[in-house]
């Protein structure tokens, strides 16, 4: 049985006027050679991933972009250091064959300046509840930051938070907008 | 690659709640077939813009319980018994009849009346007088709507309830804003108790509905602050290294249950309010979290991921032999009892679809209840008959309520922006 009767309330009174809007492409570069097809990651989602490397650059981060002040080769689209994002598959926190050589730049660029700070904070699409995304979060920020000490990165320069689904890079309840929240930042801390 | 990278312009931000004014619009999706049809007389009422009949009328029509006759179907509109012909009203095929009336009995205080009849047996089944302040009509018209309810029903009235949610306004930009507001269950009075940039997430009620627990990111990593909802005052309970989430409160407010990842995987821990000792109840390497307590205490269910998915488990509250009580479906997690302790209701995934289902701790059946695609945050209502959840639809989150057995579905609108986290509140 249909009621379909609505209750008249008088609604809370919030007057937003802004303009805002995603980070638009303007060059999508759809072959980056860090993808290849082993990937588990089929061409079209590739496609989103690659976009998605603009979150850092987003309104979405934020944290903004101090990594993007460092140097040249932070905004190099050829460099690995220019990506700051790792995804992952469904419900998992397994760094993907793909990421590893851009995880290892990382690795590298902290070992070379030790006093260079990262956060990495973990991150989860909106499935499932959100607590257990807080901890699905937080266990891809640690593989990421496994993989950093075990080549030699101090400890020291790795912070952790996990934001599970709370601060989706995209939003939406697609699998394309899912793929581009399952995803670990690496964000450079101010000197 | 290069990026058009556009600049956020916040113009004008106003946000303003006066009292009265609902945060939420609920409609009923779906009633029980049997409703039973209640005609409420609107009260005469002298100097006051609070319209008790109506706000009666209102509550018990959302409950999905009833059928309440229209105004301009009314035969006639008695506000005493000596007006009352049953004939009429059982012409008119109502089963119940409700009236009564206001009077100013001045100071800013009210007598508020009202009997409820069974038109067949032309019978007063509940008479009541009460005195209410012109501030406290809304709550005393809410305070009717629970007894009529119970008196029609056999189960407690859950209008007199207020409920804690989640808001984000500006959901993706910079100007996104979270609060954790409260309202009336029917989404009147809705009033911000904190408010973040960063994510705010899991309130709890204490079981008084004096306090509130609940995790805020606002310095830039995890805590769980406990704020007392009278005064504003707000402690910082916990701020381990790590995850800091998932407060509940112990039946008898004592304790807090949460989860911590300071010692590597998120473990569950009961933390004493008032002697800040901490207790380690589980130790697995997997993940441990969203841990909820029996209705008695001695109990605590919480998710593991531990045999490679997550599902429930359960556990002492004193830490010892851990139990896994779901096997069906591949994702089932934050669970909670039933007020009564004879179920628990959970978030449960195939894979896919993740919906609110209810399982009976007698023989660990599983009911599925809701159909969406992501469903969560069940929260049972203090008299077990409705559960509160969470829905996304294209991203955007709003507020479902559905009766245990199913029938009864109803949809809460937050008016502006976005909604998630409910939580009943005592």
């Amino acid at each position: 049985m249909k009621l379909n009767k609505t209750i008249i309330a008088l609604a809370i009174s919030a007057v937003f006027l802004s303009a805002c809007s995603d980070t638009d492409e303007k060059d999508a570069n759809l072959t980056d050679g860090s993808q290849n097809a082993n990937s588990g990651i089929n061409d079209a989602s590739t496609n989103g991933l690659n976009k998605g490397y603009g979150m850092n650059d987003s309104a979405m981060n934020g944290n903004g972009d101090y990594a993007s002040t460092l140097g040249p080769e932070f905004n190099d689209p050829n460099n690995p250091l220019s990506k700051r994002t790792i995804y992952f598959m469904l419900d998992s926190s397994e760094v993907m064959p793909d990421f590893v050589n851009v995880i290892s730049a990382h690795a590298q660029y902290l070992i070379a300046n030790p006093a260079q700070h990262i956060t990495l904070e973990g991150n989860t699409d909106e499935r499932g509840s959100r607590e257990y995304n807080i901890a699905l979060g937080e266990q891809r920020a640690k593989s990421v930051s496994s993989m950093m000490k075990a080549r030699g990165v101090s400890e020291s320069q790795l912070n952790i938070v996990s934001y599970g689904e709370e601060k989706p890079a995209v939003i939406g309840d697609n699998e394309s907008a899912w793929e581009k929240n399952r995803r670990v930042e690496i964000a450079y801390q101010p000197r | 690659m290069n990026f058009y990278n556009k600049v956020l312009f916040l113009v004008a931000f106003s946000l303003s709640i006066a009292n009265s004014h609902a945060a939420l619009t609920i409609e009923i999706s779906e009633g029980v077939s049997s409703a039973l049809p209640v005609a409420v007389v609107p009260f005469p009422s002298i100097g006051t813009s609070t319209n008790i009949s109506a706000i009666v009328n209102s509550d018990l029509e959302r409950c999905g319980y009833f059928k309440m006759m229209a105004e301009q179907a009314m035969p006639n509109k008695p506000n005493i018994a000596s007006a009352v012909n049953f004939n009429e009203w059982q012409s008119a095929n109502q089963n119940y009849l409700v009236i009564g009336q206001l009077i100013d009995v001045g100071g800013g205080q009210y007598n508020v009346q009202f009997q409820l009849f069974d038109v067949y047996k032309s019978a007063q089944l509940l008479g009541y007088r009460m005195t209410s302040s012109a501030a406290d009509l809304r709550k005393t018209a809410h305070h009717i709507s629970d007894l009529i309810f119970e008196k029609l029903t056999g189960k407690k009235g859950v209008f007199s309830g207020r409920i804690a949610y989640i808001t984000t306004t500006n959901p993706g930009s910079k100007q996104q804003l979270q609060q954790l507001q409260i309202a009336d269950a029917d989404g009147f009075n809705p009033q911000t108790i904190a408010s973040s940039v960063e994510p705010l997430m899991s309130p709890s009620w204490s079981p008084d509905g004096k306090k509130i627990a609940y995790v805020s990111f606002e310095r830039k990593s995890a805590a769980i602050y406990v704020q007392t909802l009278a005064n504003g005052e707000r402690i910082r309970v916990a701020e381990f290294p790590g995850i800091n989430g998932a407060p509940t409160w112990s039946p008898d407010g004592t304790r807090l249950a949460l989860t911590l990842s300071k010692d590597g995987s998120p473990d569950i821990y009961t933390l004493n309010l008032s002697t800040r000792a901490l207790t380690k109840i589980t130790r697995s390497f997997s993940i441990d979290t969203e841990p909820s307590w029996s209705p008695d205490g001695s109990t605590i269910v919480f998710t593991s991921d531990r045999g490679g998915k997550p599902q429930i488990y359960m556990v002492p509250s004193q830490g010892g032999d851990e139990k896994r009580l779901t096997f069906s479906g591949s994702y089932n997690a934050r669970a909670s009892f039933s007020p009564d302790g004879r179920s628990l209701v959970m978030v449960h995934g195939n894979g896919n679809d993740y919906r609110i289902a209810i399982m009976d701790m007698a023989n660990r059946s599983i009911n599925v209840l809701t159909s969406g695609r992501s469903d969560e945050s069940p929260s049972f209502a203090p008299n077990g008959s409705m559960i509160l959840y969470a829905s996304k639809k294209g991203g955007t989150g709003f507020l479902s309520a559905v009766s245990i057995d199913g029938k009864i579905q109803q949809k809460l609108v937050f008016n502006s922006g976005e909604v998630r986290e409910p939580s009943w509140g005592p």
